[in-house]
């Protein structure tokens, strides 16, 4: 943008005269049935998915179902599938797309679909229920120093948008909701591990119960779309399955294991 | 219709911060508590929250206490706030901080290891506690986590369009809605319900928040005869985006200027240094060379006049862009590039970072931001008492930005986060108590039942040649932006109460199409009914109070006025009538009322010099 409307070295090419018309493929329908339907919508420049999105649902189709809060990328609620891939509505900008070939917009489909681009979710709150939470020793003081919390901090960052969750294959393909959580939940066991005070140790949940993180064959197809640029595969994923390996399987580990039976 | 019934202790109506908090108080008195809110979890506006909360931990300024934060919130409340409120507020925002770094919040830190604060307007101490600039994130993580640890049912995605009371009409006694998914009806029987819904933001085009701000707490508490207080006061946030079109509104966090940034016009002047208000003279820097002292760190030297309250530097820009010095798109310059090395801005402001890189395609560490007002926070709100949150409507609590009271006419950046956790936990303890001493749930009449199920399907028998949803919220808005916005005048605001009860008159014609699920036509028109509600309040409210004072700007009543400082209007409802009257305000306690006195002496001392 700023290097179109800046007078002082002329444009390469002519700046685009806006509003330019694009077309929308978007899903309509649920879990049984469904279609795409076409709309034909004005661009302003800067404009992004979710404005079209939601100019469609103000002027053309009051019923077309999205979710969106924030509008700036900060809630994680706008999750969906453009052309494809898994993005942030609210962040996605038409400017990145040639307006004459039309832009398919999808829910996430690893979930189940409960009305055009909104998917039930609800399966990764429950995962998140099974996580061991936050748990420090009774007499800390909480001092602690800016370094020690920088690897926590990168976790603390997801915004639950779950698009990591939907391109992950373990479930979109092989659909192991029932013995796996999902790189967001790595994240944010990370972030729990990694919090200076924590104590707890949560081998026994990424080893076998609803963590599973034994199905990660660390594709970091979930570190591409993570859209607060979480490296989730090389320092939640990696460490864990380290950590795994180091405590679960250590005789300590082995023996406490034994006397619980 | 197959109506889903759910019976609680205490249901909080808003998954917030200040819900949130309330819940886990609640909870832990031993209540069975339930929590509903209109979006998913975690993804309340609290989440949005960048800068900070104010508690005066006195972490890098150990001079500071309680009693400064006090005098700061009164200060920047143009006297209007309640002194209670205000009190109880900057008592225990420290300990409420606290409690979120031990449940888990992982918080900046100072050098030695405790947690970090930062500059805010109006704040006249280091005092905001912060994560990065994505504090709100942490904080509702922080809740939610601790909430779902405690077992407390969170009922996702549900609006409630009414507030249910018992056979005698004088308590109340359930909420009733629909589930977003199936947009099926739902009632909530409780023994106490607390109201945290947030604010009304969606009553003006240009503002900071989500299609959830509709103002549903205020007005649901309205019509069952609940009292809303300071309706006047709507914070517009000095720095909104303005530039591209599609982000206009969306917030610059104050936290910009705190770490330094400073506003420019078009002739690359700072001009913030000619809009100092007597009430701040002698406590801001008035050369550039002290401002940026202060900056770097001189306790001797005084804040930036880029960091006076938001009242100021909001009409401050907008006179700047009316007087033909405004930026590109109308408003102003926001510029750290020039202030602080890139390394700095990444680190502090990381999600400001992103936020133009990716919306605006501009890199804030090389060029300067052009921001311009935006609405942004209700000071006005539901009337509470101070300690318990309950409403002059037994058994109905409200806290957050729902509530009103604490801010006066303006509202210091920081001390909404603050808010929501001390006055959350405090609503959360109250209700909480009380439900446990009541045996059994209060009875709704069927009759009262039948007919709220029966509301609900309204828009669909209007077929389409009634009124579209999206359309009269246009209209809703443009009415707000013109006669009731920044600048208001009593011909204007007149204009704007007539337009008022047309639209009323017509939102029983709204109409929508298809099915119940899902259906964002459908539920815009519950929204409406609210949204209208809470416009007019405002807008009486604004009509009434004949000064300028803080947010409230009335061009024909240009100055503040001594009698009018000492109250506050309230309006209420009956058959579908507004009322507006007048109570004075409670006298500050002896000690505090000192410490006002012996504040303001002091500064008007310092300005002379
Ligand atoms: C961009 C931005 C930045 C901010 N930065 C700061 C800051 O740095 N410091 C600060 O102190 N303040 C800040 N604020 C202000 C502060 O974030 C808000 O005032 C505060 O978060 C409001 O919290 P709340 O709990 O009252 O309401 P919210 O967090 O808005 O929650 C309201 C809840 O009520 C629910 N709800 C509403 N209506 C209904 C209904 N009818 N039925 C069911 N549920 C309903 C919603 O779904 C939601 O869960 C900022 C605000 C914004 C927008
Ligand atoms: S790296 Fe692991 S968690 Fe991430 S997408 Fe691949 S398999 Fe899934
Ligand atoms: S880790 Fe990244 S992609 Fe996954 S939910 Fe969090 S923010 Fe979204
Ligand atoms: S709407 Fe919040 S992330 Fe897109």
């Amino acid at each position: 943008m700023s290097a179109e409307i800046n007078t002082s070295s002329p444009p390469s090419s002519a700046p685009p005269t806006y509003p330019i018309n694009y077309t929308f493929k978007i899903f309509r329908g649920n879990d049984k049935t469904g279609e795409f339907v076409d709309y034909e919508v004005p661009i302003d420049e800067g404009m992004v998915v979710l404005d079209a999105i939601l100019s469609i649902q103000e002027n053309q189709d009051t019923e077309l179902a999205v979710r969106w809060n924030c509008k700036s990328g900060r809630c994680g609620s706008c999750g969906m599938e453009v052309n494809g891939m898994p993005k942030l509505a609210c962040m996605t900008r038409l400017s990145d797309f040639d307006p004459k070939i039309p832009i398919t917009v999808t829910p996430m489909k690893t979930f189940p679909i409960l009305k055009d681009l909104v998917s039930d979710v609800s399966w990764n709150y429950e995962v998140n229920k099974t996580i061991q939470p936050f748990s420090p020793d009774e007499d800390s003081d909480f001092i602690y120093q800016q370094e020690d919390i920088e690897r926590s901090r990168e976790f603390r960052k997801c915004i639950e948008c779950f698009l990591c969750q939907d391109v992950c294959h373990v479930l979109r393909e092989h659909d192991k909701k029932d013995s796996f959580g999902g790189p967001r939940f790595f994240v944010r066991s990370a972030a729990l591990h990694f919090h200076p005070e924590d104590t707890a140790d949560r081998s026994e949940w990424l080893k076998e119960g609803q963590g599973g993180i034994g199905h990660c064959n660390i594709t970091r197809c979930c570190t591409d779309v993570c859209p607060e640029h979480i490296s989730i595969t090389d320092n939640a994923i990696i460490p864990q399955k380290e950590y795994v390996v180091d405590n679960y399987y250590s005789i300590l580990g082995w023996i406490k294991k034994q006397f619980n039976k | 219709m197959t109506l889903q019934i759910h019976e609680h202790d205490v249901i909080i109506v808003g998954a917030g911060g200040a819900g949130l908090s309330a819940a886990i108080s609640a909870a832990e008195q031993g209540a069975d508590v339930g929590v509903v809110c209109k979006s998913l979890l975690g993804k309340a506006h609290t989440v949005m929250a960048e800068g900070g909360i104010a508690a005066s931990l006195g972490n890098m300024a150990p001079d500071d206490d309680w009693r400064s934060h006090f005098l700061d919130t009164m200060k920047g409340g143009w006297g209007l706030n309640d002194p209670k409120m205000a009190e109880i507020h900057a008592l225990e925002s420290p300990e409420r901080v606290l409690d979120l770094e031990r449940w888990g919040a992982v918080f900046d830190r100072t050098t030695d290891g405790k947690i970090s604060q930062r500059n805010f307007g109006g704040h006249r101490y280091t005092r905001l506690a912060h994560v990065g600039d994505r504090t709100g994130l942490e904080l509702i993580r922080t809740l939610q986590d601790k909430a779902v640890s405690l077992g407390i049912q969170v009922y996702m995605e549900y609006t409630i369009t009414e507030i249910l009371k018992d056979s005698t009409g004088k308590k109340m006694a359930g909420a009733f809605g629909y589930w977003r998914v199936t947009g099926l009806p739902v009632l909530f029987r409780a023994k106490k319900i607390i109201l945290a819904t947030g604010g009304s933001g969606m009553a003006y085009h240009v503002n900071s928040s989500s299609w959830e701000y509709t103002g549903d707490g205020p007005a649901m508490a309205l019509r069952v005869g609940a009292e809303l207080v300071d309706m006047a006061f709507v914070q517009f946030h000095p720095t909104g985006m303005v530039w591209p079109l599609s982000v206009k509104g969306t917030l610059v966090t104050e936290g910009v200027r705190g770490e330094g940034g400073v506003l420019k016009n078009s002739d690359g002047e700072r001009f913030m240094f000619n809009y100092i208000p007597d009430a701040y003279v002698g406590s801001i820097a008035d050369t550039e060379e002290e401002a940026n002292r202060w900056a770097d760190g001189d306790s001797s030297a005084r804040p930036p006049p880029e960091l006076l309250t938001r009242d100021v530097v909001a009409r401050a820009i907008l006179n700047e862009a009316s007087e033909g010095r405004g930026s590109e798109h109308g408003g102003a310059y926001l510029d750290i590039a020039s202030q602080r090395p890139t390394e700095f801005i990444l680190q502090k402001l990381p999600a400001m970072y992103h936020q133009f890189k990716e919306l605006a395609g501009i890199d804030i560490t090389k060029e300067p931001m052009e921001v311009a007002p935006t609405c942004h926070y209700m000071m006005g709100g539901i009337r509470v008492d101070p300690e318990t949150q309950e409403t002059c409507v037994s058994g109905l609590y409200a806290s957050g930005e729902a509530a009103g009271g604490l801010h006066g006419a303006n509202r210091l950046g920081g001390n909404s986060l603050s808010d929501l956790l001390v006055f959350g936990n405090r609503a959360g303890i109250h209700a909480g108590q009380s439900a446990q001493k009541m045996k059994t749930f209060p009875k709704i009449p069927e009759d009262n039942i039948e007919s709220a199920i029966d509301h609900l399907s309204f828009p669909f028998k209007n077929k389409s040649s009634g009124e579209h949803p999206f359309r009269l919220r246009d209209e809703l808005q443009t009415i707000m932006e013109e006669y009731v916005g920044i600048k208001r005048d009593e011909e204007g605001l007149e204009k704007g109460i007539k337009e008022f009860q047309q639209l009323r008159s017509r939102d029983s014609n709204l109409f929508a199409t298809g099915s119940q699920s899902y259906n964002a036509g459908w539920q815009t028109c519950f929204d409406l009914i609210n949204l209208i509600d809470v416009s007019l309040a405002i807008a009486y409210s604004a009509l009434e109070r004949k000064e300028s004072r803080g947010a409230h700007t009335r061009i024909d009543f240009p100055t503040p006025s001594d009698p009018l400082g000492k109250v506050k209007f309230i309006i209420s409802l009956s058959s579908g009538k507004f009322n507006i009257s007048s109570v004075s305000i409670p006298t500050p306690r002896k000690e505090l009322l000192a410490m006002i006195k012996k504040d303001q002496t002091k500064q008007k001392s310092s300005g002379k010099k």
